[in-house]
């Protein structure tokens, strides 16, 4: 970029006759990401924006302020890029004070001079509220008089703290707490007194705050509620150079004071030139965040929406969002925000939702007391006993974020709304199942379509998938959402009373559970003969692969055979995956992750003699991408001359079995996870699924496999196996569930066969086993029952149907190399032996990538 | 490079390189084209059928059309794009889920033993 080399001088503010000015006053966590968010929206290309931030930092992380003494530096609390502002032409004058604004020339005033504008966004954030209270001069005792606001602040305590030995904070609310830690981390004795009967009292209730309290003491902080300090003297010739007199309380003796008493938004620019504020301070803004001059916005702490402050950092956020907007000619709305926070405060979690106090008009609650643990939780429900109003969490925040979707979805409340607080015999928190998802739970985060979005389309008249995907542009992206949206669409239809039509598709008025059992039942050997008999038309590319894969199931033919081949999407068709430019990426088996250095070096070869890009995948093997159609042959047979086999990675099908070390090597290892690995993959390998299927086993308890985020995951125990199911990563990660406990190897095998068949049988296509489990009637202790207690007489049909499939396994691409005929289709085109001449790489880290369309752009001019 | 009138047909490829109820690619004169065949026609029942059409796909830039599978919807052939799935109608390369969308159409011929371009 040409002007790349240009010196902005950060004192002179160039004025730019092309593009309107836009000032914004204060640099700090709202005024910065307004800045952000203006990039982002490409404001730089008609407005020339200046930044004033009286700090002579740049912008920082105050939320994790506290950082800056446990290890953090300002450079490592500082937002955004270093040179986000040089890249961008954003004008950063640091360290520099607006002290006017002149609203008659629409002018803001510095000591460097006056600068115009055209627009203006005030975001001065508060400042700390320091009560009257008769003491010693602060110019002479600053020690007397600290603050914790900004890094300057913490420079100041930092310094009178060296040879000081006890520290008091006023203020016993969230950022007393921080402060008081915060003392007691640079190795003061640290105190709080705080004026209100109990700790934190805005957010926590009584027994919120005793249980606070509790904890806060056993960490060696002294607390003192319900003490109103009313004089600070000055003792030169005493142990302690300050004694604090008390209301309420004994005096106290302390060597620095700091002042955590409240913040007060700073509305000094706003005020001064005339612009409406509010009775306790704060500029007064409407939903567009305008202040009473349409030119002049106003957002983070310094605003004053509907006579609200909001002092958290979110609401500044979407402020900033609004004013973005507006500048940038969106629609952007500020409609308030919800309060509720969660932190861990000395190590403590703390959680508050909504109406903590249960002030609503016929609130009941429901409170969870362990005076052992110290550990409080009280529920806040509506008079009719229906909905959450709020919730009051001291110790334990797993409880949080279910909670908040009851309170702010308004989901109606389990029949048992105490099990929503009380613990949980194992995994915590009780989570919600996929149909309470609310109304707010994005469905579709390449669109971001939300489950509302998607009842909206359902009751515009949406009456089926493809007419919502085309409405609501939900699974048009990655598609990783689409079987999620389908059961969202199926529930909502069934909830309007609609019957849901479940057929395949327009080919096929069955389930693929009903196919399944038909091409059973009947020995139906293609898809041609299933169409022939139960189906009409040509099939289509969603009946198509699915009917590949039950009769890749069922029969286990070669998926390259010729009545199977046009059955399958391009990826089991060339048994490789298609990546974005049409090439494609081969992943050759390497079963539970156990590599040989000549594999890894034959690897390597095969990668270099065909210029692929290589990377590690998280199923523990290695993708080698840009392979064209007509090289996949050369590669498969040099990997298969290697040792190699197909790894399947293209198929609906068992992946990969990650596992970890195991006791062969990792000290803590009880069982050898790697052969046991290995055993699965072997035997499981090859067999086609409604969808993927990954598996883990880890050594050990510590399961360094993340065996519990997959379909099947198996985790060694002193006395054999556990076997978890039902697992998921992905875009809704989900955690296995215990199955089995202390299994010995055959049994895992037998139970591990029979999930797997009775998953076939019965799931929907594109089905993973989380989703399966979730919609199967009954639940887990069904599953068991099946599987474990045999309830159905099916165990050994389904073992025999698995040792068939295992029995007649063979690497597919082995199959193909020796097939002349079926080599045939691996031909970039059928009448040249070119390759496609639009694939263009460009190099990157030392291999190569797709060009990008700029890119292919700048090259063909070159060439030119 | 003096030819005044386009050759008035030219030969792709040979029957024996299609492949039953999907597709392959053949290079003509710069142009990649994706040929489809069904080996008993649209109704599974008539005459072998083939159809041409560009191999480019619009939504991801890529060369792959060739590369989908083929079926029909609403009884009107189609294949969908492997890339992001869209469904392009064979007869007139128009994509159902954007009409103003639309792929180039080859006219082609079986002829014996080969796949002739019409033009
Ligand atoms: C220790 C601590 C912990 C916190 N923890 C949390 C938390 O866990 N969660 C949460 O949501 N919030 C937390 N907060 C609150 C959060 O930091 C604020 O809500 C947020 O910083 C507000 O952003 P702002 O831009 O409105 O104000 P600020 O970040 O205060 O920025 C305002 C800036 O404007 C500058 N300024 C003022 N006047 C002028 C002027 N005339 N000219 C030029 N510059 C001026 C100021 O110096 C300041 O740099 C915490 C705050 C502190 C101090
Ligand atoms: C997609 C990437 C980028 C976009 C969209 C972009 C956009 C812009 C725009 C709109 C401006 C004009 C700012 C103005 O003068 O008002 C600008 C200026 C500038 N850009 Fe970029 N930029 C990009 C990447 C980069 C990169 C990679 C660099 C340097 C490594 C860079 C360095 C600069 C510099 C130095 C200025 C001038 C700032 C000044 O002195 O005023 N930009 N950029
Ligand atoms: S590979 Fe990465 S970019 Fe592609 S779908 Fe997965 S998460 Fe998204
Ligand atoms: S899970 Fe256990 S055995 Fe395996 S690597 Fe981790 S600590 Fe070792
Ligand atoms: S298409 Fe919906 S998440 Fe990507």
């Amino acid at each position: 970029m040409s002007n790349q080399d240009a010196t902005f001088n950060h004192d002179q503010p160039s004025i730019d006759t092309n593009r309107k000015q836009l000032v914004i006053i204060g640099n700090g966590m709202v005024g910065h990401y307004c800045i952000e968010q203006l990039i982002e929206r490409g404001a730089t290309a008609q407005w020339q924006i200046h930044v004033f931030g009286d700090e002579r930092h740049r912008a920082y992380d105050r939320v994790h302020l506290s950082e800056y003494f446990s290890g953090k530096d300002a450079d490592a609390l500082a937002l955004g890029e270093p040179d986000l502002h040089r890249t961008h032409g954003v004008a950063l004058h640091l360290g520099v004070a607006v002290t006017a604004i002149d609203r008659d020339s629409k002018e803001v005033v510095t000591a460097e001079g006056r600068l115009a504008y055209d627009s203006l966004v005030i975001a001065t954030g508060s400042y700390p509220f320091v009560p009257p209270i008769p003491g010693p001069d602060t110019a002479t005792h600053p020690q007397a008089r600290l603050v914790y606001r900004t890094l300057d602040d913490l420079d100041a305590i930092r310094q009178q703290a060296a040879g000081a030995r006890r520290g008091v904070v006023i203020g016993g609310g969230l950022l007393g707490l921080e402060a008081a830690n915060a003392l007691q981390s640079l190795g003061l004795e640290a105190h709080v007194v705080e004026f209100a009967p109990r700790l934190m009292p805005v957010q926590l209730d009584e027994q919120g705050g005793a249980a606070l309290r509790e904890r806060i003491e056993a960490l060696g902080v002294g607390v003192h509620t319900g003490c109103a300090t009313e004089e600070i003297v000055a003792t030169p010739n005493d142990a302690y150079a300050y004694r604090m007199n008390v209301k309420g309380g004994e005096p106290l003796d302390t060597d620095l004071i700091v002042f955590s008493a409240g913040i007060r938004p700073q509305d000094k620019p706003g005020r001064d030139c005339g612009l409406e504020t509010g009775e306790r301070g704060g500029i007064v803004i409407d939903d567009s965040c305008r202040t009473s001059d349409p030119e002049i916005f106003a957002i983070g702490e310094c605003a004053l929406w509907q006579n609200r402050i909001f002092g958290l950092v979110a609401p500044g956020y979407t402020m900033a969002r609004t004013v973005a907007g507006c500048l940038t000619g969106e629609e952007a709305h500020f409609n308030g925000a919800d309060m509720s926070t969660k932190l861990k405060l000395l190590g403590v979690d703390v959680g508050s939702i909504g109406d903590a106090h249960g002030a609503t008009e016929g609130a009941k609650s429901y409170r969870y007391i362990d005076e052992a643990g110290s550990g409080y939780r009280r529920l806040v429900v509506s008079a009719d006993g229906k909905k959450v109003l709020g919730a009051v969490l001291v110790g334990d925040n797993s409880y949080y974020d279910t909670l908040l979707q009851y309170a702010q979805n308004g989901i109606a409340l389990p029949d048992d709304p105490a099990s929503l607080i009380l613990p949980q015999n194992e995994g915590g928190a009780p989570a919600l199942g996929a149909d309470a998802l609310p109304d707010s739970a994005t469905i579709c985060s390449c669109h971001n379509v939300t489950k509302g979005a998607v009842c909206s389309a359902v009751d515009a008249g949406c009456a089926d998938l493809a007419a919502l995907t085309i409405d609501t542009k939900a699974s048009t992206g990655c598609g990783g959402c689409s079987a999620l949206l389908k059961q969202v669409f199926e529930h909502e239809l069934e909830a309007r009373g609609v019957a849901v039509d479940r057929s395949l598709c327009e080919h096929f008025a069955y389930t693929r559970q009903e196919l399944y059992a038909m091409v059973r039942v009947e020995g139906i050997q293609s898809f041609g003969e299933l169409l022939e008999k139960h189906g009409q038309g040509l099939g289509c590319d969603i009946c198509k692969p699915t009917i590949g894969s039950i009769l890749a199931t069922c029969w286990n033919q070669p998926i390259m055979d010729a009545q199977n081949v046009a059955l399958q999407d391009t990826n089991d068709t060339f048994m490789a995956n298609m990546q974005k430019n049409g090439t494609y990426s081969v992943m050759p088996r390497v079963a539970g992750g156990e590599i040989t250095p000549d594999k890894l070096v034959a690897l390597g070869e095969v990668a270099k003699k065909y210029d692929l890009y290589t990377k590690i995948t998280g199923g523990q093997r290695i993708d080698l991408f840009g392979a064209e159609l007509h090289e996949l042959p050369d590669i498969w047979e040099a990997l298969i001359n290697a040792g190699f086999e197909t790894g399947h990675a293209y198929g609906k099908s068992v992946r990969t079995v990650k596992s970890c070390v195991g006791n062969s090597w990792c000290r803590y290892g009880v069982q050898d996870s790697v052969a046991m690995a290995l055993e699965l993959e072997h035997r499981y390998k090859g067999l086609r699924t409604p969808h993927k299927i990954k598996m883990g086993v880890s050594g050990c308890t510590r399961e360094c496999a993340e065996a519990q985020s997959k379909d099947i995951g198996v985790i060694a125990t002193e006395a054999g196996w556990n076997l978890y199911v039902c697992g998921n990563g992905g875009m809704r990660p989900r955690h296995a569930e215990l199955f089995a406990t202390d299994i010995d190897s055959d049994r895992l095998v037998r139970y591990i066969d029979r999930f797997l068949m009775f998953y076939v049988r019965t799931a929907d296509k594109l089905q993973r086993t989380s989703v399966w489990r979730e919609s199967l009637e009954g639940g887990l202790d069904f599953l068991k029952a099946v599987i474990i207690d045999d309830s159905l007489g099916l165990g050994e049909e389904l073992e025999r149907q698995m040792q068939h499939v295992v029995d007649t396994y063979e690497c597919e691409w082995a199959n193909a190399l020796g097939d002349p005929e079926k080599l045939k289709r691996f031909r970039t085109f059928v009448n040249d032996k070119c390759g496609d001449p639009d694939i263009v790489n460009v190099s990157e880290r030392g291999q190569p990538r797709p060009a990008r369309a700029d890119e292919i752009q700048s090259l063909a001019v070159e060439i030119r | 490079m003096n030819r005044t009138a386009a050759t008035p047909h030219k030969v792709l490829c040979r029957r024996s390189d299609l492949v039953d109820d999907s597709g392959v690619v053949a290079l003509h004169d710069g142009h990649q084209i994706a040929i489809f065949y069904l080996p008993r026609g649209i109704d599974r029942r008539g005459e072998p059928a083939v159809f041409g059409i560009d191999h480019h796909d619009p939504f991801s830039n890529a060369n792959v059309i060739g590369r989908g599978i083929i079926g029909d919807k609403g009884g009107e052939p189609v294949v969908a794009s492997p890339i992001y799935k869209q469904h392009f109608r064979l007869r007139d390369g128009i994509c159902l889920e954007d009409d103003s969308v639309r792929l180039k159409v080859w006219l082609l011929r079986l002829e014996g033993d080969q796949v002739v371009l019409e033009r």
